[in-house]
């Protein structure tokens, strides 16, 4: 039987974990309640809630004007869905291969595709940048996305690999002597057994992806294929007066993200506790 | 005779698309660039093979080391502060929230992450204001208390503004090593916890004797996270101060180095081939890492299956 927590102990904690949560949000209130407000109101007293007297929404109607913002998130959104797809269905594909079926050269292909995780792919950018003059997807969405791909990969593979090993091999046997081929019993008896490592690995693959801000720097900085941290980061520097407007345009940045992020936070303790932390 | 093994195209079929993807945008791209960084062009501009002349002119002629040791330098501090704070910060987070049944655990857990949710542009942006001194909630709360004195524009003096903004990297990720230790910290079998506490290990020395061993090898885990990681940093310094990592360099880490070099800034030319030799360091450096802790540390640590 374990020990009740003692009154002390548990006011401490929860003492503890309030003083970090209130840091951890103190910056992200104070964007998103000073997009509420008039320009007077933000610099006269920055920390007040946004009431009916300095309500204001003139810096979310100039963003909306800005018709160039509808366009980044729509450009962010493509990028991270695709790269997002094709890290799952590749990265799933391969672990499966991997954690299947014996053949030569298994374990060695596992460390190539394993080296990845601890190599950044950014110290490839200048050869990456050449191939993609070459090939003339500069200023494209396809860049990013075939960019994004390789970088999700390893560590998709990684996660994936290591549940694809507790799905029972007695269903797939029973799928074999029913006459299933190897492709239907990947996509029909093991793709749905996976789902909360496929939550898991989404979240870890789609954060970094939404939030770069190095490869749309260097791959795909011209004006229709701007994503929203890059066309933020510029908006900022255009703006840099209209605090209105620049916080309004960062509080909406935020929204997407944060939404995935909440549908997916109960799986994400979930994976990585059946993960490879252990 | 035995009729040969039919050849299993479906493993081929299963491993081909990834493997091309990840060689054709990772792996080639990387050799690429190392390769690059042993040639550079001659005076009719032709591109030749100049072995490590490269890398001598960034170690050794003033013109460049300067630069790269100071770059190296600020990293290294800049990765000293995240092993010192951010990893401390996030094993004690994770501690109190795996308290058994504390309430509100989840709420905790997912307030604490979203920091590491943010991008780039909005961390830097909001903490630039929340420190600026002009509109700065910052010098207006260290008011309040009476500590106005302390307040000094942390991102703008050399001595302050890289540890700020690795304090900064800090409060970001402390997500990310918290989630880590937690899940190991779950994964603990009750049996063990029980059995310490018939022994009457209890409370912070259960932690110190019995947890703590047991959850080193996610330790060893985050700590090469954060290495990799901060030696590949970038983002948050272009935010905050921009591509020449001011105030005077003071907060120039490899990752900007590298981006002014390959890209070129103000009036100096971007060098592809010098950017190939800093991210062939860089890549040396990581190497290194990772070799020391998969040969160095890893092999040590002692792993009890449960």
């Amino acid at each position: 039987m374990s020990a009740r927590l003692s009154p002390g102990r548990s006011i401490a904690a929860h003492a503890a974990l309030i003083t970090w949560t209130l840091i951890a949000l103190f910056p992200v209130f104070v964007i998103v309640i000073n997009s509420f407000k008039s320009r007077k109101a933000i610099f006269a007293d920055p920390l007040a809630l946004p009431w009916p007297e300095n309500f204001d929404l003139i810096g979310y109607q100039t963003v909306m004007k800005q018709g160039d913002f509808f366009l980044y998130f729509q450009n962010s959104l493509i990028v991270t869905c695709a790269s997002l797809f094709f890290v799952l269905l590749f990265g799933a594909m391969a672990a499966f291969a991997l954690s299947e079926y014996r053949f030569r050269g298994n374990t060695l292909m596992g460390l190539y595709l394993a080296l990845g995780i601890m190599i950044p792919i950014r110290l490839g950018t200048v050869a990456i940048l050449e191939i993609m003059v070459a090939s003339g997807l500069v200023n494209t969405l396809t860049a990013l996305i075939l960019v994004y791909t390789a970088q999700g990969l390893p560590l998709a593979v990684f996660i994936l690999a290591e549940f694809m090993k507790t799905v029972s091999d007695d269903l797939k046997n029973a799928g074999r002597i029913d006459g299933l081929s190897e492709y239907r019993i990947f996509f029909s008896l093991v793709l749905p057994l996976v789902r909360p490592a496929m939550a898991t690995v989404a979240v870890f693959t789609m954060i970094p992806i939404w939030n770069d801000l190095w490869f749309p720097l260097i791959l795909a900085p011209s004006e229709e294929v701007k994503t929203v941290t890059l066309g933020a980061q510029v908006f900022i520097g255009q703006f840099v007066t209209n605090w209105n407007a620049v916080l309004s345009a960062l509080s909406l940045a935020i929204v997407p993200v944060l939404i995935l992020y909440l549908i997916f936070s109960r799986q994400l303790i979930r994976g990585i506790t059946a993960g490879a932390v252990k | 005779m035995a009729a040969r093994k039919p050849v299993r195209w479906h493993i081929l079929v299963f491993l081909a698309p990834a493997v091309a993807v990840y060689s054709a945008l990772m792996i080639i791209p990387l050799f690429g660039t190392l390769l690059q960084s042993l040639m550079n062009e001659d005076t009719a501009g032709e591109r030749v093979f100049v072995g490590l002349s490269n890398f001598a002119t960034l170690f050794g002629d003033a013109l460049w080391s300067d630069a790269f040791w100071n770059a190296l330098g600020n990293n290294a501090w800049f990765f000293l502060i995240h092993m010192l704070v951010q990893n401390p910060i996030g094993i004690a987070l994770a501690a109190i929230l795996s308290t058994p049944r504390l309430r509100m655990a989840a709420f905790y857990r997912t307030a604490i992450f979203i920091p590491t949710i943010l991008s780039f542009v909005i961390v830097g942006f909001v903490w630039k204001l929340i420190l600026s001194p002009i509109w700065g909630i910052a010098p207006g709360m260290l008011d309040a208390v009476g500590l106005k004195a302390l307040f000094a524009p942390w991102l703008g003096k050399e001595e302050y503004a890289l540890t700020t903004l690795a304090l900064i990297s800090v409060w970001q990720f402390v997500g990310i090593p918290m989630m880590l230790i937690y899940a190991a910290l779950l994964s603990i079998p009750d049996e063990v916890i029980e059995a310490s506490e018939m022994d009457g290990i209890t409370g912070w020395s259960q932690f110190w004797k019995i947890k703590l061993p047991l959850i080193l090898p996610a330790i060893g885990i985050i700590s090469i996270l954060t290495f990799v990681g901060n030696f590949n940093a970038f983002d948050l310094i272009y935010v905050a101060q921009g591509a020449l990592a001011g105030p005077d360099f003071s907060t120039d880490i490899l990752g900007t180095f590298l981006y002014r070099t390959f890209f070129g800034f103000q009036l100096q030319l971007g060098d592809p081939y010098m950017g190939s030799a800093i991210a062939g360091a860089m890549f040396g450096i990581i190497l290194i890492g990772v070799c020391v802790y998969l040969f160095g540390i890893q092999t040590r640590l002692r792993r009890y299956p449960f």
